[in-house]
């Protein structure tokens, strides 16, 4: 029987969380680097045990740890991340200039195919790329290079490249997040981009349809249909059929559709999970009913997926990382909320149970699935 | 040897108990002080200054002997009882009130 591990990053430390199968028993190991903030632990597909994590705080800086037995123990790796060239300005939130300014790791996506190397998007947005493991990183600096680089802001968390995406089946194409300037492909392994916004609209900007200046705050994607995205924008849940090259909205008959997190099924391309959120200006459930919505058909159809999570007087808050996705045969479903309980369902969002309820504020999640 | 008090997280990611001792081949300044401490704990690089510029972080303070020197160059020297090691110096993270 397969096996699942839960990479947990919290406001205070990391959490590894492991179980068969059934995922019905779990045993919780953490917290490591306590006291730290972990923006993201995720593992790598090609040598599984290996396990990168990015330790953060504002008065040490940007610490980054791998660990290279499935996250018992961790080693201290490179923390220099220095932009290319002269870094430049970008908007402020009133829109006038501010430096670049290197602030934390909000991201690490591994290679599928070699250990050695991994992507790690950062705040004030950039993309740095790691060859050795971790050791020394280089900006993959095209991106900021865009053109429209000195017009992205930041939104409310800063200016942070959160999501990564790599193409299963075509290993030149990246799609990458920035909240707030939108979402960005490479077709030439992250040599050059170009913003792949077209069908978004965003109020807070003063064109609400430029072509950068979107609060994209998760994309996802099936790996067995790469060219069909989605997105949970700030405001908004999007879908493209055209590998970002264009957006309708799929927001239906959701009762909010502002949110943080998505997810899309393991083995059903078109099943998407999202967690509603009230509003901007009130970060949690509406009505105080902890909900995730489930469509089954790609969008603009949701049901909502209640059992076993909380239906009243629940006022936390689901953030962009903290949602995964399993690839067992009965696929799981976890995430993680600020009120540091991480949900799971091993039925694809049937049923939830709390596979642990007490962690610091959960601002990432991510599971393997390995062989027993 | 010159003994270093380092807050508890860089300890912990040092993977060190109590002081820091690092000897100093020169003056005992400021600067030579934190070059010895990263040589030897490499991994406290970019903890404290920045790699680059070698500017403290904003949230680091040091003080030595009930003096503040988070403001001082690097070729501050500091004092004698630091530099024969009768007193620490410390770097310490900066608290705020409230």
């Amino acid at each position: 029987m397969s096996r699942v591990r839960v990479l947990v990053g919290t406001r205070k430390g990391a959490f590894v969380l492991n179980s068969d199968g059934t995922r019905k028993q779990w045993d919780v190991g953490g917290p490591h680097f306590a006291g730290w903030e972990i923006y993201h632990v995720k593992g790598s597909a090609a040598d599984p045990s290996r396990i990168f994590a990015s330790q953060s705080s504002s008065w040490f800086g940007q610490v980054m740890q791998r660990s290279d037995d499935g996250g018992s123990t961790w080693q201290p790796v490179g923390n220099q991340f220095s932009y290319d060239g002269v870094p430049g300005t970008h908007q402020w939130y009133d829109g006038t200039p501010h430096p670049w300014e290197f602030k934390r790791v909000w991201h690490l996506e591994p290679s599928a195919t070699d250990p050695d190397t991994v992507l790690a998007g950062v705040e004030d947005a950039a993309l740095f790329k790691s060859s050795d493991g971790g050791q020394t990183w280089k900006e993959l600096s095209g991106l900021r290079g865009h053109g429209s680089g000195p017009a992205w802001a930041p939104g409310a968390g800063g200016l942070c490249l959160h999501t990564i995406m790599l193409d299963p089946t075509n290993a030149s194409r990246i799609y990458i997040a920035i909240s707030a300037a939108g979402a960005f492909r490479s077709d030439d392994s992250g040599a050059s981009w170009r913003p792949i916004n077209q069908g978004l609209r965003s109020k807070h900007i003063p064109d609400p349809t430029a072509e950068v200046g979107h609060c994209v705050h998760r994309i996802a994607m099936h790996r067995s249909r790469p060219n069909v995205l989605f997105m949970q924008k700030h405001w908004d849940v999007m879908r493209s059929d055209n590998a970002g090259d264009s957006w309708q909205r799929i927001s239906g008959n959701l009762p909010t559709d502002f949110g943080f997190t998505m997810g899309v099924h393991a083995h059903e391309p078109d099943t998407v999970y999202v967690v509603p959120i009230k509003s901007d200006s009130e970060h949690f459930p509406l009505d105080g009913k902890l909900q995730v919505f489930r469509s089954r058909s790609g969008g603009n159809e949701w049901e909502p997926l209640t059992k076993g999570l909380p239906q009243h007087d629940c006022y936390v808050n689901v953030l962009r990382g903290a949602m995964a996705i399993d690839s067992l045969d009965s696929c799981g479903v976890y995430f993680g909320t600020t009120g540091g309980q991480v949900y799971a369902s091993p039925d694809g969002g049937d049923h939830w149970t709390a596979i642990v309820r007490d962690l610091p504020p959960v601002l990432s999640v991510e599971v393997q699935t390995l062989p027993s | 040897m010159i003994r270093i008090e380092l807050p508890a997280h860089l300890r912990t990611l040092a993977r060190v108990n109590g002081d820091v001792q690092v000897d100093v081949s020169g003056a005992a300044t400021l600067g030579a002080v934190l070059d010895a401490l990263e040589a030897c704990h490499p991994v406290l690089r970019g903890t404290i200054r920045d790699h680059v510029t070698l500017r403290r972080r904003p949230f680091v303070r040091y003080f030595a002997c009930e003096e503040d020197f988070s403001h001082e160059p690097p070729e501050t020297p500091l004092p004698n009882a630091v530099a024969i090691g009768v007193e620490p110096f410390l770097v310490v993270g900066a608290l705020a009130g409230g």
